[in-house]
């Protein structure tokens, strides 16, 4: 499988000033030399809490925030510098779904405008034949094409987060980052949305960049998981080779953490839950972030920063545990 | 033009309208400035109708004489009725008003949502200037164009309209910021939307609310200072029914001939006060419709 | 064993501008001591307003319509504000959401867990100091002198709800209301806090009514759970019985919504969507949506029914014997 999207040593810090003058003190390096890539077709899951940067690197990839350094490909084409004429080329083909669906929709537009307008931005048809190819995208995705006329506070939660689903495929994308599509749901009605992502996935071929603290639902849509933490991508493999095998302490931590709806299981299993607080990513522990968390640390996690390396069926992991002198 | 009646039926047979109606209904106050207003456009509109005589009629044997049934509001110094011109002021003042709303809403608009929007050194030196206006009380400001430019309904326009726009400015950028910031906004960028677009269509509509409702308190406001004008000499000339110019004009007959300036005093004062209210509740009804 | 505390029947109605519209439906409910009870419900349950009626902390356009709800054989409906005013903090506590809401910004927390204290009872400043410098670090805060002296703002949301759960204990309240306390908080920190609350729970002999939309922390934390739709209690049972053998159509369904590990099929989703206020059904509310319904679910609500011991369904599939 050939990759869709592709990030070499991406950077975004931002900078933190102090003072009347706006001097700056620091920097806060929320997507800290990443290196990713994302194959055509797949699902990649990006799991972290807050602070891991995996909402930043969303947005920094599809460029609506700009990278401080690095680059990223799309298609094997150099995006990190477009601009103008050539970036909203490529926009046609990358798009997104934000997590609010309560705030993602422009609350005084109707929905026929709200899912037109990529269409009218990007000249592909005649004003007049707007509502047709909306009308053509609402059934596709569950919803009456008649409530085109409606206003997004007329829907349900369930219902807005199709609609921006339908916005984010009425271009024909074939990349779509999902951010956090379903947090903000119920239970019932985000089963419907990610069966609706499925299929829809199937259909357009589409590839998914699934950005959430959901590890269920990382579970059920993933092929492939990478987990971060504080900027850095500490651990990437097959979904279930992660879950199965998980590798660095954090991402044990972190499965360990996640609550099971099975009373049964939830008191009989061994747990490994992390002391201590996220750092703040204004100020992070050296070397290896986790290592003050970290019931394995070694002298070495205080001073180097442990890089990525592969330890076998397609298993990535940054840690002193697994490198091999 | 049909789209236009068909949207318009539609939008007062749909609940939001009823939801409005209701809420004003809850607000005797905001019913009153309803009703001020639209007796001010009523006045304004039919002046020719309802005016019983040409207001610029002078008719020296029945100078001052008091209200009776066959003038109204009495006479003025020149025997012109007074009713008439008061009535004909209403048009004078209105014009005045909403030209004078018109263009500083256009001017403050313009930049203040680009200076919001964009940031930077250009909302650095568009605020810089917008500051600089709002340092002098409006009034004074006034006056001195005003001179600068010489007496007259065309000038008067135009020197409010070049002092009143700062304070759209402010309201406009204010909001744009945090407008700017909203995740749709971030959806429109995501599309491929250019900035000229978002700044328009997506950030406009959600911006503009505090600035029509400051537009309609300023149009008493306008009024008001219009009349201050006119009052000081500086604004709309004689014989032109202004009715600042018309309180000016009674002030040496105050003592004996009330009428004379009491009229369109009063005039001023319930226009302004029409406003004040209508703003007011336009304010409070879209403040329960925005947590709705 | 008698329940510390009975919500019997309650009824709400909020007064709106479109109108009266109800929103709790005879909601029954019981907590024992010492233990968890889970209340679990997706949004529009009616869960919160029940929790916040407990202490009338509720809007001044929502109104008690019928119900009681008693607390050591009072009435807390029927309390005067000063009465109620007393059990809040001292008998009941509450925490919420976001854990900083509760504190205020512009006062240090050591000052407000101070204040807390010689309000309710009769110690001296000093006294307060190591008692609440005790309890901070009882709910697992490093630094404890450090926290005392810092603004709510400064502190992490974990931190934060740590506070906030302090502020709710220091005062040895019989009954926690939790209002999903650990939803904003990150997975691993939430872990840390439901381990803590269970700690607590051991060691205070509190009972806590717990808040949420999840049914892994409910299953993680409570002994009990409720489950609410549509402003009704739906199911209540132990929680090894809620999850093995749920018996509501709801419960069933909304358990078999969550994507379980390894399940590589179509998500099961219940059809049809949660009803809003203006358009409530009638008889059962969740009959539109339910794969069984019946003639008699369409008019009239059903009853709480016992199943066994102390599971209970309101559902009429289980009346008089009909499976």
């Amino acid at each position: 499988m050939s990759d869709l999207v592709r990030t070499e040593d991406l950077k975004k810090y931002f900078p933190v000033t102090k003072g009347l003058f706006s001097k700056v003190v620091g920097y806060v390096k929320a997507v800290d030399r990443v290196t990713l890539s994302i194959k055509k077709g797949e699902t990649f899951g990006l799991v972290g809490e807050s602070g891991s940067g995996k909402t930043t690197f969303g947005r920094t990839i599809l460029r609506l925030i700009e990278p401080t350094s690095g680059r990223i490909y799309f298609e094997n084409t150099d995006i990190t510098n477009l601009k103008g004429k050539a970036l909203r080329s490529i926009r046609r083909k990358m798009q997104i779904v934000f997590q609010d669906p309560y705030a993602s929709l422009h609350p005084r537009k109707k929905v026929k405008d709200i899912v037109g307008e990529p269409l009218i931005v990007h000249n592909i048809c005649k004003k007049n034949e707007v509502e047709n190819y909306v009308k053509d995208i609402l059934v596709k995705v569950g919803l009456d094409p008649k409530d085109i006329y409606k206003y997004p506070h007329e829907f349900s939660g369930g219902q807005r987060q199709r609609i921006a689903i339908a916005r984010a495929l009425i271009l024909n994308p074939s990349f779509i980052v999902l951010d956090e599509p379903t947090s903000s749901l119920d239970v019932s009605v985000q089963a419907r949305i990610l069966n609706l992502l499925n299929s829809l996935k199937k259909k357009f071929g589409l590839t998914y960049l699934l950005i959430t603290h959901d590890i269920a639902v990382v579970d059920y849509m993933s092929d492939r998981i990478g987990v971060m933490y504080l900027g850095r991508i500490i651990e990437i493999a097959d979904k279930r080779e992660l879950l199965n095998n998980p590798l660095h302490p954090y991402t044990k931590m972190l499965l360990s953490s996640v609550p099971v709806p099975d009373p049964k299981i939830a008191k009989s299993r061994k747990r490994m839950i992390p002391m201590g607080e996220i750092p703040s990513p204004l100020n992070p522990p050296p070397g290896c972030h986790f290592h003050p968390r970290c019931p394995y640390a070694m002298d070495i996690c205080k001073r180097k920063v442990p890089h990525l390396i592969n330890v076998g069926n397609l298993h990535e992991v940054a840690c002193w545990l697994y490198e091999k002198k | 033009m049909s789209s236009v009646i068909k949207a318009v039926k539609e939008y007062l047979e749909s609940e939001d309208f009823r939801f409005t109606v209701a809420l004003i209904r809850k607000s005797p106050l905001t019913i009153l400035g309803i009703i001020l207003v639209f007796l001010l456009v009523l006045l304004a509109i039919f002046a020719p109708i309802i005016a019983p005589y040409d207001p610029l009629e002078q008719n020296i044997d029945i100078r001052l004489q008091p209200p009776s049934s066959e003038h109204f509001f009495g006479t003025d110094q020149l025997g012109r009725d007074i009713f008439s011109r008061v009535v004909w002021g209403a048009r004078i003042s209105l014009i005045i008003g909403v030209v004078v709303v018109s263009i500083s809403l256009f001017i403050g608009i313009v930049i203040g949502i680009f200076a919001g929007y964009y940031g930077g050194k250009i909302d650095e030196v568009l605020m810089r200037v917008t500051d600089m206006f709002m340092a002098f009380p409006r009034l004074i400001l006034a006056m001195a164009v005003a001179v600068a430019l010489g007496p007259g309904l065309f000038n008067t326009i135009l020197a409010m309209a070049f002092v009143w726009w700062s304070i759209y400015a402010r309201l406009i950028r204010g909001s744009t910021l945090q407008v700017k910031n909203e995740i749709y906004v971030e959806a429109a960028r995501a599309v491929g939307a250019s900035n000229l677009r978002i700044v328009f269509r997506h950030v406009l509509p959600m911006v503009i609310t505090p600035a029509l409702v400051q537009a309609t308190l300023d149009l008493g406001g306008t009024i008001l200072t219009a009349a201050g004008l006119g009052f000081l000499g500086l604004g709309v000339q004689p014989p032109t029914p202004e009715w600042g110019l018309m309180v000016s004009e009674g002030r040496h007959y105050i003592s004996s001939q009330w009428w004379v300036s009491t009229f369109p005093g009063l005039m001023i004062l319930l226009a302004t006060l029409g406003f004040n209210l209508l703003g007011d509740g336009i304010r409070d009804i879209l403040d329960v419709r925005e947590r709705r | 064993m008698k329940p510390l505390l009975e919500i019997r029947n309650l009824r709400l109605r909020f007064h709106t501008l479109r109108g009266d519209l109800d929103a709790l439906f005879g909601v029954n409910l019981k907590i024992y001591p010492g233990e968890v009870l889970a209340l679990v419900g997706e949004s529009g349950s009616g869960k919160t307003i029940t929790a916040l009626s407990i202490l009338r902390l509720l809007d001044p356009t929502a109104e008690i319509t019928d119900g009681e709800i008693i607390f050591e054989g009072k009435d807390l409906l029927k309390l005067s504000n000063d009465e109620i005013i007393d059990v809040r903090g001292k008998e009941i506590s509450i925490i919420f959401q976001e854990p900083r809401s509760s504190l205020n910004p512009v006062m240090k927390v050591g000052d407000q867990l101070i204040e807390s204290l010689m309000a309710h009872t009769k110690i001296s400043r000093d006294e307060a100091y190591e008692i609440a410098l005790k309890l901070l670090s009882r709910v697992g805060l490093p630094d404890p002198k450090r926290i005392m002296n810092s603004y709510p703002h400064e502190l992490s949301g974990g931190m934060a709800q740590r506070v906030m759960i302090a502020m709710a204990l220091i005062l040895r309240p019989k009954l926690l209301i939790a209002d999903e306390p650990t939803t904003a908080l990150d997975v691993t920190i939430q872990a840390q806090i439901l381990a803590l609350i269970k700690e607590l729970v051991r060691e205070y002999g509190i009972s806590v009514l717990f808040i949420t939309h999840n049914l892994a922390v409910a299953a993680e934390i409570a002994d009990r759970i409720a489950v609410m739709y549509a402003g009704n209690v739906v199911e209540v049972g132990y929680v090894d019985d809620i999850f093995e053998e749920p018996k509501h159509p709801y419960t069933i369904g909304l358990l078999r919504s969550i994507p379980k590990p390894g399940y590589e099929g179509e998500l099961y989703s219940m059809k049809g969507e949660i009803p809003s206020l203006l358009k409530m059904p009638p008889g059962c509310h969740f009959h539109p949506r339910c794969p069984y319904t019946i003639e008699i679910c369409k008019s009239k609500a059903p009853p709480m029914i016992k199943i066994d011991g102390n599971h209970e369904v309101a559902c009429w599939l289980f009346m008089e014997g009909e499976v």
